[in-house]
């Protein structure tokens, strides 16, 4: 059981070596950076081995510039007085597609569905991969940098300003 | 289903009625705002349910990464309408994370803070308490409860002028000073409001009825619940005694004396609505007993950092910063640019995880049931919507 | 006859000693309409907790006749758009609309359902004013208004119900049929 950050970090580096390709626990914001291949197995790590049972947020980030997309995991613990993680997966904006975790962490699959209404970030596996805030037929993913408001909605003017 | 003899098997096996598809909400007065519920039942007994969310999507994060970070402030009030001091100290301390230990909030900021957030809290429990009674069919008590919450919201509208949507923290403190009159308000609402918290609870929690409608009625078992990253009353409602207010005490919360009250299944299985209910109830007292340190407490000073001037303008870097909010954990993931406007906010909401636990604990349970377990998760759409 | 508005009741100055009550069926009608006029319960956002504490104790929206909120449109009169409308929520709220009964009256509570509000610029998935699928009688400022102002905008309703004429199917003379959209 790890409990502090530095022996969680250590035992996922040792189990996974250089399978997590970036390390920084410098920033404001400790994470690990893996590959899309590599995250259910480290998941599935994080929470059975590590004890990491909580998925607290799931954000999609769209890096701009050619960098592609970003997905970043805080994976924590119930008991709140130990530490968590936070864990990177990039993705090209073309291919955005990283394997579901929803059987690892239930709350991944609104998570999941969100992410994938808002950043359009596909995540492979996931039961049902629908839009979970806009509506069923809205076309677009709104938090991508390039999206532009549509002028009508059914019919209906919408942007006035 | 379980029977004595097997002639009682085979007959409830011929009762089975055909299934039926009921669509709940997204108007419906017992959802609590825009939650549409699609609920497949056998005669009264819910098979499975789905909620659909996203009737109330007011694009919060969209609006982050489109105007100023100051603000942005004013949209973090209309995520969670009924605690929004929390959702500014919430935003304010991802974006005063970024500048690192180098800003030192004001004590007095810290304080009044503390008191606004702890004020708010009871209000919210006490709608959240008042409106729970009604759907399970008191109206008495939500009449009491608003009366009160008034009384909160008359302190709101002397300290920042609004009585719902404050846009009173800011980041590096908070916008105005409170003076010694409203301290005398706070402390008269102290005075008056500890006696009826009991009286509420007397009115209440020891009702028949009431305890008849919630006890043993959807029961969240703590794996469940964590699996879910259920937060808040919800969470300490199945015995998890789990606060960030205690566990990771942000601002000065570890200066105060208080309790983290948990279900215990008192009156029926631990984790059913009456627990998470009765964790609102005993929160109000602690909240009270926070605000009353904090107002004997409060130094003087200044107000806001004058580390933060002017234009607001959050170094480059990404931060996650969680506070527990009335609902329970809220928090924020900000990336900043150093520009003044942020690069992308994403808002953790307490609630969206919170009513995402529905279906695996409705089912089996009564139609009539199913009102009494959302209004014992207590969300607002604002935030689960977003 | 005496102009109604002077009246405490609208009934105009009929009364005889006795206990006969002349006046016009217009003015009849139209005070039993202003003096329970039934709201629908339709809650969508912040603006719905005020109208909840204008419903409840200190405000108290009984006393002006209009008390039982209904949770079905068939029974309602009144349409308080209170809160954000999305483009999701949209077409139920055309159709919560169409659902309700003639004479039916909508009003537009909070500067969202005026407007878009603070969402006019930047919220893609926001309706810019209710009044784009349904036709709005009053319109209260506010974000969210205060129960004050939502009661202010009760009694404009009601001023709006005395003005009706029993025959004339266009109503106030001016309300508009068809919807803009």
């Amino acid at each position: 059981m790890a409990m502090d950050r530095t022996t969680l970090v250590a035992e996922v580096e040792k189990a996974f070596g250089a399978r997590i390709t970036e390390k920084d626990l410098a920033g404001f914001e400790p994470f690990l950076r893996c590959e899309p291949a590599t995250w259910p197995e480290l998941a599935r790590f994080l929470k059975e081995r590590c004890g990491l049972d909580m998925l607290c947020c799931l954000t999609g980030v769209d890096r701009g510039k050619g960098q592609g997309l970003e997905a970043i995991y805080n994976v924590e613990a119930c008991d709140a007085k130990r530490c968590g993680i936070s864990i990177r997966i990039r993705v090209p904006l073309d291919n955005p597609v990283i394997p579901s975790v929803e059987k690892v962490w239930q709350t991944a699959d609104w998570h999941e569905r969100e992410c994938w209404d808002l950043v359009g970030i596909r995540f492979e596996g996931h039961h049902n991969l629908v839009r979970i805030l806009c509506a069923e037929d809205w076309e677009g993913h709104p938090l991508r940098k390039d999206y532009k408001s549509p002028d009508r909605y059914h019919g209906i003017k919408n942007n006035v300003v | 289903m379980s029977s004595d003899s097997a002639t009682t098997a085979v007959n409830a096996g011929d009762l089975r009625t055909e299934e039926m598809l009921l669509n709940m909400g997204p108007q419906h007065p017992a959802t609590h705002g825009v939650l549409r519920v699609m609920v497949r039942t056998d005669g009264e007994v819910v098979l499975d349910c789905e909620p659909h969310v996203g009737y109330l999507h007011r694009c919060f994060e969209k609006h982050c990464e489109s105007v100023t970070t100051l603000q942005s402030v004013l949209y973090t009030d209309r995520l969670d309408y009924l605690t929004a001091m929390g959702n500014n100290w919430g935003f304010c301390m991802a974006v005063e994370k970024l500048w690192g230990p180098e800003l030192v909030i004001p004590e007095r900021a810290e304080y009044i803070r503390v008191i606004c957030q702890e004020l708010n809290r009871i209000a919210s429990h006490l709608l959240a308490i008042g409106t729970y009674g009604m759907d399970v069919g008191a109206i008495t008590p939500f009449l009491y409860c608003f009366r009160e919450r008034e009384k909160i919201l008359t302190i709101f509208e002397h300290i920042c002028g609004q009585r719902l949507n404050y846009n009173y923290i800011r980041p590096g403190g908070v916008a105005y000073d409170i003076d010694d009159a409203m301290l005398g308000m706070i402390r008269d609402f102290c005075a008056y409001f500890g006696p009826k918290v009991d009286e509420y609870d007397d009115l209440l929690s020891t009702n028949d009825i009431f305890v008849h409608r919630t006890a043993h009625v959807g029961v969240l078992p703590v794996k469940t619940a964590i699996d879910y990253g259920c937060t808040g009353p919800v969470l300490r409602g199945s015995g998890v005694a789990r606060d960030l207010r205690k566990d990771q005490p942000y601002g000065i919360y570890e200066r105060f004396q208080f309790n983290v009250p948990v279900g215990t299944g008192e009156r029926g299985t631990l984790g059913d609505c009456f627990d998470r209910y009765m964790v609102r109830v005993r929160e109000m007292r602690e909240s009270l007993r926070i605000v009353e340190q904090a107002v004997k407490g409060i130094p003087g000073g200044e107000i806001r950092s004058t580390k933060i001037k002017g234009k607001i303008r959050p170094p480059k870097g990404e931060a996650y910063t969680r506070i527990e909010n009335s609902r329970g954990e809220l928090g924020f993931y900000v990336v900043s640019e150093g520009k003044e406007v942020l690069y992308r906010v994403k808002c953790r909401a307490p609630s969206f995880h919170n009513i995402s636990v529905l279906p695996a604990i409705s089912r089996g349970a009564m139609v009539a049931d199913l009102i009494a377990i959302i209004g014992s998760m207590d969300i607002v759409l604002g935030e689960v919507d977003r | 006859m005496a102009d109604i508005h002077d009246q405490e009741f609208g009934l105009g100055d009929g009364a005889t000693q006795d206990g006969i009550l002349l006046t016009r069926v217009d003015q009849l009608i139209n005070w039993t309409r202003k003096s329970s006029v039934w709201p629908m319960t339709f809650g969508l956002a912040c603006c719905a907790i005020e109208m909840m504490a204008t419903g409840a104790s200190s405000y108290d929206i009984d006393r002006f006749g209009s008390g039982p909120f209904r949770a079905t449109p068939r029974q309602a009169d009144l349409m308080i758009v209170a809160g954000t409308v999305s483009h999701k929520m949209a077409p139920r709220v055309k159709r919560l609309y169409d659902q309700m009964p003639e004479p039916k009256f909508v009003m537009a509570m909070g500067a969202c359902t005026v407007s878009g509000g603070p969402y006019i610029k930047h919220g893609y998935h926001v309706l810019k004013g209710v009044d784009r699928i349904v036709p709005v009688d009053v319109y209260v400022p506010g974000c969210p208004p205060r129960p004050e102002a939502l009661l202010e905008g009760l009694f404009r309703i009601q001023e709006k119900m005395e003005r009706e004429r029993l025959l004339d199917k266009t109503r106030c003379g001016a309300r508009p049929k068809v919807l803009v959209e």
